[in-house]
């Protein structure tokens, strides 16, 4: 058997195939048809310009993520820090020379399609940290040197994506790294003196460093309802649109604040506002629903494998997954302030798809490969 | 296998704690959801219903106004405006600009816009210009895109196709003021007019309508996607008036440019079939809103354009008076018909001396041919002896010195003095002399022309307190036919018939008379003569001295000083049916200028009746049916 932890998995392609867990590729599509009866609603009921589109873009993320799927883990294990350096690389070249779009530097344009640098690095942290951590001992994450190195690594994109500025994706890497890092072991006291540490920074910033106009801009942020005339009229449009949608919504195309503008940028960030609008709890409860049973399939799948590396991955995929839903879905009832972050599978996006079913292909990939030892664990299991 | 057991049980245990972590803040999206879509509901619905319905109120349709045969004297016209919707504009001064890009605008048009932002809501479209020709319109629509919170629309505006020939009776609609808002949300809807003067102003409630509503659905920028629902306003009353559209632009272009006014009336029922004070304005002007000259133009016209000398022109009636002064000298028994009085062409009182209009005198008169021959030496006679208050009851009687009642406001009260009176506002007992002009139609009195056309119908109606109205019928806009105009009977005035028949005996010989002072004016055709009576009023004091050297000419007198002429009359004489008066300010003479008018009005009047034509010997009850015909017919 393979002695090296970059070794090879002895199933063949088409084992792998059938390994496949089919029935969470149905569940995820079915999520996806879900939006894309949405952005067909989105466009007052037609396939152009938002569904027709995100169907391929669908199709194509499906076999993306079958091929990441059914590559040897060890491959993923072997180059995740080269796609972690390459991911990098490419937010340093958006940041110096990435076009302006949406007013943030975050695209890149290759001229057939414009990638989004911040997009990939969300699944190369996840990566990263499975590498990292896949071989270490319990001992090992006890001691702060051990962990100091991946807080950097995640350190240096996080600014990098802030500085686009993208809060939404940066807090998003940040908190699926530090789910990582309490999964991996790292001692509870870790967490709560990072937290302390965290807020006796902002404490001089707030008192000494920032201005009123910074400062109100902030609380403003914060809670948008105090600015009902400019930032919170967004969100208390979004908050009538699902408040109005009721028990049952108000039917497929019929939602008023939607259909007449009222309702911003629906077919991407207030996506879910639409869906209660136009059905109601029922509806909103539904795709919770199908969320919650992708997010239990993948907790049991990375409970399931037998590898450290395929749990973490497995883990951080999932949390990344959820913090996505859970951001998107917050924000757009007014809990948490607005920071720009689609709803997975559900809004208009190409970059945002493509890295989602590139990382359910990792998730797969775990599923595909939850009894391949990998490393110091697999000597072990000889 | 240890090793790995050991780090696979704490990621065991903390993916347990990181997933229900993760149950639990969905969880609490799901009570949120509920909060905001169970709870709360209601008030979300009624916030989403108020950003996407919009109430709007629809102007209704201002009834027309008809004359007596059913021709429109007020309609309704299309009316492109430029309407400056506020909230819709972040910058008002620079939509002015750019629409100034395409149509004239000024700075008043920008003190304007403010001024009235201010008083009214900031949803509500502001006009900026109305009226406005289609090439500019379709100018502006192209434009639109880059004049913000601009809107083009066509709404209705009232139009008089007969511009001033009935200003003295329709008056005018114009916008409204803010006095006149009363918190009827009507009143402030941009370009909304409500009657200012004349009927008009009369039946403007009436005329009105309900409002309607019409909610539409808009969207965030609040254009209107489509309406939901529309509930229709009802259209305003149509008025139908007593006038005689036709008559009345006869009348009006007859008087011409002269500061003159006639009367015409039925002397049965009271209809006031013309009523024209010229020189009139244009009441459109009124409506599309007046520039400053303009308003000067027709406030400081010396021949009063806004006044509506017909009911608020205030004349001695002159010899038009001596009618009343006979009747009152007949009921106290002072003269009979036969009673005569010597006319030497003046007569001493004191030591003054009143002058007949005929210097050489009139010789030998009698009660008609005094009046035929309007002696004033006569009248002097018997005024004098009839005395002031008596003189004055009967003047009241006839209609004069008093509110009539005609439903038009401004209308005047005139003066007929008595002796209380004076010794009350002048604070000095009564002279005889003043009772010896008086006996002439001058002095204190005043009448207006309306009074004499009532007076005049009071002497040939049998002697009824005739009183005159302008309204035939309001008929509300779903009304099948509109109902059958209802006369009141109107009560005896009291005097004796046989002196009725006197004077008009006599006011048949005014125009029919070769003595008549209105024999040149008289009306050939038979069937269709008329009686009457001229008045000419002095307006200056003659001196002694002039009267030596010769009066002067009225041709050489300017035209401030020159008598005022008036005639009053009725026709046809053997069944009197219309009265007429007409007062020509600064005219010159009764007979040689009022006389002619109101013959060429007397006869137009007769060939406009109706019934004419029909079988002859029309009794007075035959004669008021066809009027009500008249009206099915329009």
């Amino acid at each position: 058997m393979a002695l090296s932890p970059f070794g090879q998995s002895d199933m063949s392609i088409g084992q792998r195939l059938w390994q496949i867990n089919w029935s969470f590729v149905l569940l995820i599509s079915v999520t996806a048809s879900v939006g894309f009866g949405m952005l067909y609603s989105a466009a007052n009921g037609n396939l152009d310009p938002w569904a027709s589109r995100q169907m391929i873009r669908f199709g194509a993320g499906v076999g993306l993520m079958l091929v990441v799927a059914v590559i040897d883990i060890h491959v993923w294990l072997r180059y995740a820090y080269a796609i972690y350096a390459l991911s990098l690389a490419l937010l340093v070249v958006v940041e110096f020379s990435g076009s302006i779009g949406m007013g943030a530097q975050r695209w890149i344009d290759l001229g057939v399609f414009t990638i989004q640098p911040s997009e990939i690095m969300k699944v190369s942290i996840i990566l990263l940290l499975a590498r990292y951590f896949y071989a270490s001992r319990m001992e090992d994450v006890g001691r702060i040197s051990h962990i100091l190195m991946p807080l950097i690594l995640m350190a240096v994109p996080a600014i990098l994506v802030m500085r686009q500025p993208d809060l939404g994706t940066t807090i998003l890497m940040v908190a699926t790294g530090i789910a990582m890092l309490f999964l991996v072991g790292v001692r509870i006291w870790v967490f709560v003196a990072g937290a302390l540490a965290t807020i006796a920074a902002v404490i001089p910033l707030w008192q000494f460093v920032l201005l009123d106009y910074q400062k109100k801009r902030l609380l403003t942020f914060i809670d948008p309802e105090k600015d009902p005339l400019g930032a919170g009229y967004h969100i208390l449009q979004s908050k009538i649109a699902l408040g109005s949608g009721g028990l049952f919504g108000k039917g497929f195309l019929e939602g008023s604040q939607s259909h007449l503008s009222f309702l911003p940028e629906k077919q991407t960030d207030f996506i879910f506002t639409m869906l209660a609008e136009e059905f109601g709890l029922v509806g909103g409860l539904v795709l919770i629903g199908l969320y919650m049973l992708l997010l239990i399939y993948a907790f049991a799948i990375s409970l399931r494998c037998r590898s450290q590396f395929g749990r973490l991955m497995g883990m951080g995929v999932s949390t990344s997954f959820f913090l996505n839903i859970f951001v998107n879905i917050a924000m757009v009832m007014g809990v948490v302030p607005v920071v720009g972050m689609p709803l997975p599978l559900i809004s208009y996006g190409g970059t945002a798809m493509l890295t989602l079913m590139f990382s359910f292909g990792l998730l797969l990939n775990v599923y595909v490969h939850r009894d391949v030892q990998i490393g110091p664990g697999a000597a072990d299991g000889n | 296998m240890h090793r790995d057991g050991d780090r696979y049980r704490t990621f065991s245990r903390r993916s347990i704690v990181l997933f229900g972590g993760k149950v639990v803040l969905l969880s609490g999206l799901v009570g949120r959801m509920y909060y905001l879509q169970v709870i709360e509901a209601e008030k979300y619905k009624t916030l989403a219903d108020e950003n996407r319905i919009s109430l709007k109120l629809l102007a209704p349709k201002r009834g027309r106004i008809l004359d007596r045969f059913g021709r429109p004297m007020a309609v309704n016209q299309q009316n492109y405006r430029v309407l400056l919707i506020p909230e819709n504009t972040k910058d008002i001064a620079h939509t002015l600009a750019q629409l100034g890009k395409v149509i004239p605008v000024d700075d008043h048009d920008l003190v304007r816009v403010k001024r009235e932002i201010k008083r009214r809501r900031r949803f509500l479209p502001i006009i900026l210009r109305e009226n406005m020709k289609w090439n500019d319109v379709a100018r502006i629509e192209v434009n639109t895109a880059e004049i913000p919170g601009i809107v083009i629309d066509v709404g209705e505006t009232r139009f008089y196709p007969d511009g001033d020939h009935a200003a003295s009776v329709l008056g005018y609609v114009s916008g409204v003021s803010e006095k006149d808002l009363t918190g009827d949300p009507l009143l402030e809807l941009p370009g909304f007019r409500i009657g200012k003067a004349g009927m008009e102003k009369v039946h403007d409630l009436a005329l009105r309508g309900k409002s309607g509503t019409s909610q539409v659905e808009v969207n965030a920028f609040g254009r209107q996607i489509r309406e939901l629902e529309r509930r229709e306003g009802l259209p305003g009353a149509e008025t139908w008036l007593t006038i005689d559209m036709e008559l009345q632009k006869f009348v009006a272009t007859r008087l011409g440019n002269e500061a003159a006014s006639a009367v015409v009336m039925d002397v049965h029922t009271g209809e006031v079939l013309s009523l024209v004070s010229t020189p009139s304005f244009d009441p459109n002007i009124f409506n599309r809103g007046l520039s400053r000259s303009e308003w000067k133009e027709l406030a400081s016209n010396p021949r009063t354009p806004l006044n509506n000398k017909a009911i608020a022109g205030q004349y001695a009636p002159g010899s038009t008076f001596k009618m009343v002064v006979a009747l009152a000298a007949l009921e106290k028994g002072i003269v009979t018909p036969k009673t005569r009085h010597f006319c030497s062409g003046e007569i001493e009182l004191g030591d003054s001396t009143f002058h007949c209009w005929k210097k050489r005198g009139h010789g030998s008169m009698d009660l008609v041919s005094a009046i035929t021959q309007s002696c004033d030496v006569y009248f002097y006679e018997i005024a004098k002896r009839t005395g002031i208050d008596r003189i004055s009851a009967m003047a009241r009687r006839l209609g004069l010195g008093q509110i009539l009642d005609i439903e038009l406001s401004g209308e005047r009260k005139g003066l007929m003095p008595t002796r209380a009176w004076k010794k009350k506002v002048k604070r000095v007992s009564w002279q005889q002399g003043e009772t010896l002009l008086a006996g002439i139609g001058q002095g204190f009195i005043l009448t207006t022309p309306l009074q004499l056309a009532v007076m005049t119908s009071r002497l040939v109606n049998g002697g009824k307190a005739v009183k005159p109205h302008l309204t035939r019928h309001v008929v509300p806009f779903d009304a099948v036919e509109p109902p059958l105009p209802v006369y009141p009977e109107f009560a005896s005035i009291g005097i004796h018939p046989p002196h009725l028949d006197l004077v008009k005996k006599a006011m048949a010989a005014v125009p029919n008379s070769p003595y008549g002072t209105a024999y040149r004016s008289r009306i050939k055709e038979a069937g269709f003569k008329f009686g009457g009576k001229t008045g000419t009023v002095q307006v200056r004091r003659i001196s002694k001295a002039e009267r030596e050297v010769g009066v002067k000419k009225n041709k050489d007198l300017e035209w401030r000083e020159r008598d005022h002429a008036l005639f009053v009359g009725y026709a046809p004489v053997q069944a009197p049916r219309y009265a007429v008066s007409v007062v020509v300010e600064h005219g010159g003479g009764g007979s040689s200028t009022a006389a002619p008018i109101a013959k060429d009005i007397l006869l137009e009047v007769q060939r406009r009746d109706p019934s004419r034509g029909q079988s002859a010997g029309r009794s007075q009850d035959q004669a008021k049916k066809p009027s009500s015909k008249s009206a099915k017919k329009g």
